[in-house]
């Protein structure tokens, strides 16, 4: 069979990598080159060594940005997956409305970071007003912010996948355990979370990555107010590139830290959940 | 079995308050598009009255003055064209790299693994420059760019699901005298389908909240989509106006409802599937 489908490379194969190499491949190795030149568009390229990437590390505020977002991921990551995890538990059990109040908590899911940020920007400034304060007034008032958007957005997502891997346990050991005598605490940590352990993984993966890699939500909710010190790292470096001229290659340079970051961080926390994974 | 009773009646109530609770921020939103703009600052957590209220004019201003629904339609159009051209080409590449095997095949598909990784920031800035130079810069196009990025969790999620397909259905196929490529679109993608349905969902759901991407790409003097429209009320200088701000918030999530709520079984199903392969 597959002497006779060889041939058909061309149709089968050729538009999705020619797209692929336009939209992925070539910008790719594009960035890495960059990286390492002065530039303002590709043609007056010249090459620099790593003194970009010395800018980039001595660039207080990416230093800044690094910590912020870190603390942010790690917080938002908490924050999603108990209350995700909980409702999971609450929505799969006997009672009337579950599917109802599963679309409901999914929903917010479904808009964009650029509207979330505004519906929330509004809200905010609301709450926070008759105290004479405002979100762009403090960094940390845009944390909070940030920390509860993404939580209203992505709570559902992570409980819809929660709720898979609840309904994918096998009743019987539930039972088996609970005829034994354990009570409803001790099967919760000792059966059903152990047995959870894939979908704890995937869902703490989604949740870091997705916290490092924000933007549309901290560009339309703070857009870096108070001068800059609630930006996050993508944001940071979307301002190297389009708010400083000259600093194109500097940018570039960040884009390849956040690449490896992003790539290191998911890769840690992978292999931490994956070795507590139990075989069913 | 009273008491439980009881206390399954207690849960849904407790949860009714919770959900109510949980949109309440759109249905501010909501109210606050009807009331002059002046008041949306000042007042924003109390119902329109006689002296705020202002009937739909945020969103004739909103529709008028920022082109929304123009932008409303090449957001549609982008969308729609681009999860059509990645569904049809990224299932027949992971098709064919399933299918024969060989050093290039591999190559193509731990490419698409490990684009999956790569954040947007690190090509975005080459991959603006690589699209403007080769006039992909317009929402015809954005599409191939959006098959190039989106392909790699696309060709991952086919590849998975073509594993389980059992190759004798195949085979017996060509054997008739089918050829491969009548044989993928009568045999194989039917068989397909849910898969189909999960990767549209996915790729739906990422394309139409795209800010980004088409920021960059798109020629914004022309074309804009509705996030780009909604950054530019409120980035662009001199006074917001907060009225036809609350109006596109609305105008833009009333789609993204209709669309969940008419087929939410599938987007629920696509996104459990989608999350357990990758």
């Amino acid at each position: 069979m597959e002497r006779s489908i060889k041939r058909y490379l061309p149709i089968f194969v050729i538009p999705t990598m020619a797209a692929f190499a336009i939209g992925f491949i070539i910008p790719f190795i594009m960035g890495i080159w960059l990286s390492f030149c002065e530039f303002t568009t590709v043609t007056d390229a010249t090459f620099v060594g790593i003194s970009n990437y010395i800018k980039a590390v001595q660039d207080a505020m990416f230093v800044h940005s690094f910590w912020y977002t870190a603390l942010f991921a790690v917080v938002s990551l908490v924050v999603i997956n108990v209350i995700a995890f909980l409702l999971a538990l609450a929505l799969t059990q006997n009672m009337r409305g579950t599917n109802l109040f599963r679309t409901v908590f999914f929903m917010p899911n479904l808009i964009g970071g650029i509207v979330l940020g505004y519906i929330w920007q509004l809200i905010f400034n609301g709450i926070l007003a008759p105290y004479g304060k405002a979100l762009a007034l403090n960094e940390w008032y845009g944390f909070v912010g940030l920390v509860i958007l993404v939580a209203w957005q992505q709570i559902g997502y992570m409980m819809i996948i929660y709720i898979a891997g609840l309904q994918s346990i096998p009743g019987d050991v539930n039972e088996a355990a609970a005829i034994d005598g354990a009570n409803g605490i001790t099967r919760l940590f000792k059966i059903t979370i152990p047995m959870m352990m894939p979908s704890i993984t995937i869902c703490t993966f989604l949740s870091i990555t997705n916290g490092f890699k924000l933007f549309d939500q901290n560009l339309s909710l703070t857009a870096g107010e108070p001068s800059k010190l609630s930006e996050m790292m993508a944001m940071n470096i979307y301002q190297t590139f389009f708010g400083r001229v000259g600093w194109e290659g500097v940018g570039q340079a960040k884009a390849v830290i956040f690449f490896l970051i992003v790539v290191g961080i998911g890769l840690i926390q992978l292999r931490m959940t994956r070795s507590k994974e139990v075989q069913q | 079995m009273k008491r439980k009773e009881k206390l399954s009646w207690a849960g849904t109530g407790l949860f009714t308050f919770l959900c109510i609770f949980y949109i309440l921020p759109i249905i501010i939103v909501l109210f606050n598009s009807f009331k002059k703009k002046a008041y949306i600052n000042l007042e924003p957590f109390t119902l329109p009255t006689d002296k705020t209220f202002v009937g739909t004019e945020n969103y004739l201003n909103a529709i008028d003055q920022y082109g929304l629904l123009e932008a409303v339609g090449w957001t549609v159009f982008i969308t729609v064209g681009s999860v059509l051209v990645i569904l049809v080409c990224t299932s027949m590449c992971a098709w064919y790299i399933t299918r024969v095997k060989n050093r290039f095949t591999k190559g193509v598909y731990l490419l698409c693994v490990f684009s999956m990784v790569v954040p947007f920031q690190m090509v975005m800035f080459t991959l603006s420059l690589v699209a403007d130079r080769l006039g992909l810069n317009t929402p015809w196009g954005i599409i191939i760019i959006y098959l190039g990025f989106g392909a790699g969790l696309a060709v991952f999620m086919f590849c998975g699901f073509v594993k389980s397909i059992p190759i004798e259905i195949e085979e017996a196929a060509l054997i008739d005298g089918c050829s491969p490529l009548r044989m993928f679109f009568s045999v194989v993608l039917p068989i397909m389908k849910p898969t189909y349905i999960s990767v549209g969902i996915l790729e739906t759901m990422w394309i139409w909240n795209d800010f980004l991407l088409p920021y960059l790409v798109l020629d914004t003097n022309k074309y804009k989509t509705v996030s780009i429209v909604i950054q530019y009320m409120k980035g662009s200088f001199g006074r917001v106006d907060m009225g036809a701000i609350m109006a596109a918030l609305i105008l833009a999530v009333i789609p993204v409802v209709v669309f969940y709520l008419s087929c939410q079984k599938h987007i629920i199903k696509g996104v459990a599937a989608g999350a357990v392969k990758g």
